[in-house]
């Protein structure tokens, strides 16, 4: 059934009793073209556009869970491309424009709001590297504006410009086509998209192994039997390693924990996305009115997808300082997803030794935005066996040759990133 | 909350101490002439464990030593926890 403003009408007038689930429960067969370990955002995102783009209707999504609930579920959903080195701006600034175009595309209302994403600066020095990097945005082509003080004020009436604060705020650059989206639509709006291209979505089916034989990959092993197929894709970030050693291979890869909280729901106070580098905090406001905050990495490896006190405590101490106004509100949730941190910050599109195996990780804390072209560049990569242009630069092999992607340079210090 | 038990300080949080990355991982024993692919290994990639994994801590805010603790990357149990001490290299230079 395709959605639309009839298709409403007629279910609300006839009770909503008539609504097909959006995809089928699909049961595995003994074999595809191509198989999809990881049922989150990308992996559901690379069957769609194999199926799209290039024709490849046999192919498996395979989740041990259910979809969209890992990271997928858990980011704070914020979607730009102010990225300094040319690789990464070109490849998110294609995120972000087939982000502008997706609800459509789907069919899907995925509630994209570019509401605009600001970065706050508290010192000279932050403001030289700020107006650096969003004059080097302007040059490859994405849009960025560097803010005054009293544009700041116009723009965020409650945000704290006292000039006796610990880091008094001097300025800031915007986004202003950068925004959130809903990030469970985005996994429900791929996988029915999917679903109608033929694609099988198996949900409960957890990879316990792989077949691999002679340096080629022939299947995998789940926990709902064998399936054959010669391209297998992993699209588990987070769990990379995991995965990865299965098939026995070692990754660039540290797995590490990052935390958000919200606050109970409130009047709309917030139009845009706050991020601040000095108080290592950022800070929107849901459409249901919670505050969402979020901050750095837990900062030591972890697989548990449960944070520390420490951490909620500094990220609350910097929203407090940037709002006073929701000192007195009360959490509601806090929770923590498990990154893939990679060793230079940057991700992992690529082939790996092993025949007809493909990775997609590395993703660090950014995977969210990037959904729409990590799976356009994936599926590219199954379909053809050869890099997408746009994914050149996030080949395995960097690290061996020395061509490392880091926006920061902290060196192979993941949890630092 | 980690509680890391120092070997002079006794059982501190996590507060104290400054995270020093894997500590499995050593530069490769030839030093400069070992190879570029021991090199890329000792550099970036890692064993990542789900589970025991040894990492180094400093103690900034009490001994001011490093430590090695083994803990459990995913119930976050400490397993074990010993002071550093660099090991006398071979030629006898520090």
């Amino acid at each position: 059934m395709r959605y639309s403003l009839l298709s409403l009408v007629r279910n609300a007038l006839s009770g909503h009793r008539h609504w097909r689930p959006a995809w089928r429960d699909a049961a595995p067969k003994p074999a595809y073209d191509v198989v999809i370990v990881g049922g989150g955002g990308h992996g559901l995102a690379t069957a769609y556009y194999l199926a799209r783009l290039h024709g490849i209707g046999r192919v498996a999504v395979l989740e041990k869970g259910w979809i969209g609930g890992g990271n997928t579920g858990r980011n704070t959903t914020i979607i730009r491309s102010n990225y300094f080195l040319p690789a990464n701006a070109h490849f998110y600034e294609h995120a972000l424009k087939l982000w502008e175009g997706l609800s459509r595309e789907l069919n899907y209302n995925i509630m994209f709001s570019q509401r605009g994403v600001v970065n706050l600066f508290h010192s000279p020095a932050e403001r030289e590297g700020w107006t650096r990097r969003y004059n080097m945005m302007r040059l490859n082509g994405t849009d960025a504006e560097v803010l005054t003080r009293e544009r700041l004020a116009a723009m965020l009436p409650e945000l704290s410009l006292d000039p006796g604060a610990r880091y008094p705020v001097l300025g800031g650059v915007i986004q202003p086509r950068g925004g959130v989206a809903r990030h469970d639509a985005v996994a429900w709006g791929y996988a029915r998209a999917a679903d109608r291209l033929g694609v099988d979505i198996i949900q409960n089916c957890e990879v316990t192994g792989f077949e691999i034989g002679n340096g080629r990959i022939a299947g995998v092993e789940t926990t709902r039997g064998a399936i054959r197929a010669g391209r297998v894709g992993l699209c588990v970030a987070g769990h990379s390693g995991t995965l990865a050693r299965l098939a026995g291979l070692r990754l660039p890869i540290e797995t590490h924990l990052l935390q958000a909280v919200v606050t109970e729901p409130v009047k709309p106070f917030l139009s845009r996305v706050v991020s601040s580098g000095a108080l290592r905090v950022y800070v929107s406001q849901t459409a249901k009115g919670e505050v969402l905050i979020g901050g750095p990495l837990d900062g030591y490896n972890s697989y548990s997808q449960r944070g520390a006190w420490p951490t909620v405590e500094r990220i609350l101490a910097g929203a407090a300082e940037l709002y006073p106004r929701i000192r007195r509100l009360r959490l509601m949730r806090q929770w923590a997803g498990v990154m893939d941190m990679s060793m230079d910050g940057s991700p992992i599109i690529s082939a790996t030794p092993v025949g007809g195996l493909f990775l997609n990780g590395g993703w660090c804390y950014g995977g969210f935005k990037a959904t729409p072209a990590a799976g356009w560049c994936m599926a590219h990569l199954l379909a053809t066996g050869a890099t997408h242009d746009l994914g050149r630069a996030f080949a395995l092999d960097r690290f061996r040759t020395g061509h490392i992607l880091t926006e920061r340079g902290e060196g192979p210090q993941p949890h630092l990133h | 909350m980690l509680l890391l038990p120092c070997p002079f300080c006794g059982a501190r949080a996590e507060t104290e101490f400054v995270f020093g990355g894997d500590g499995s991982v050593a530069p490769p024993p030839e030093g400069e002439n070992a190879s570029d692919a021991a090199w890329t290994e000792a550099l970036y990639f890692r064993d990542n464990p789900r589970g025991a994994h040894r990492e180094l801590w400093f103690h900034r805010h009490g001994c001011r030593r490093w430590i090695a603790v083994e803990r459990d990357t995913v119930s976050h149990a400490i397993l074990r926890a010993e002071l550093l001490v660099p090991s006398a290299r071979k030629d006898g230079q520090a």
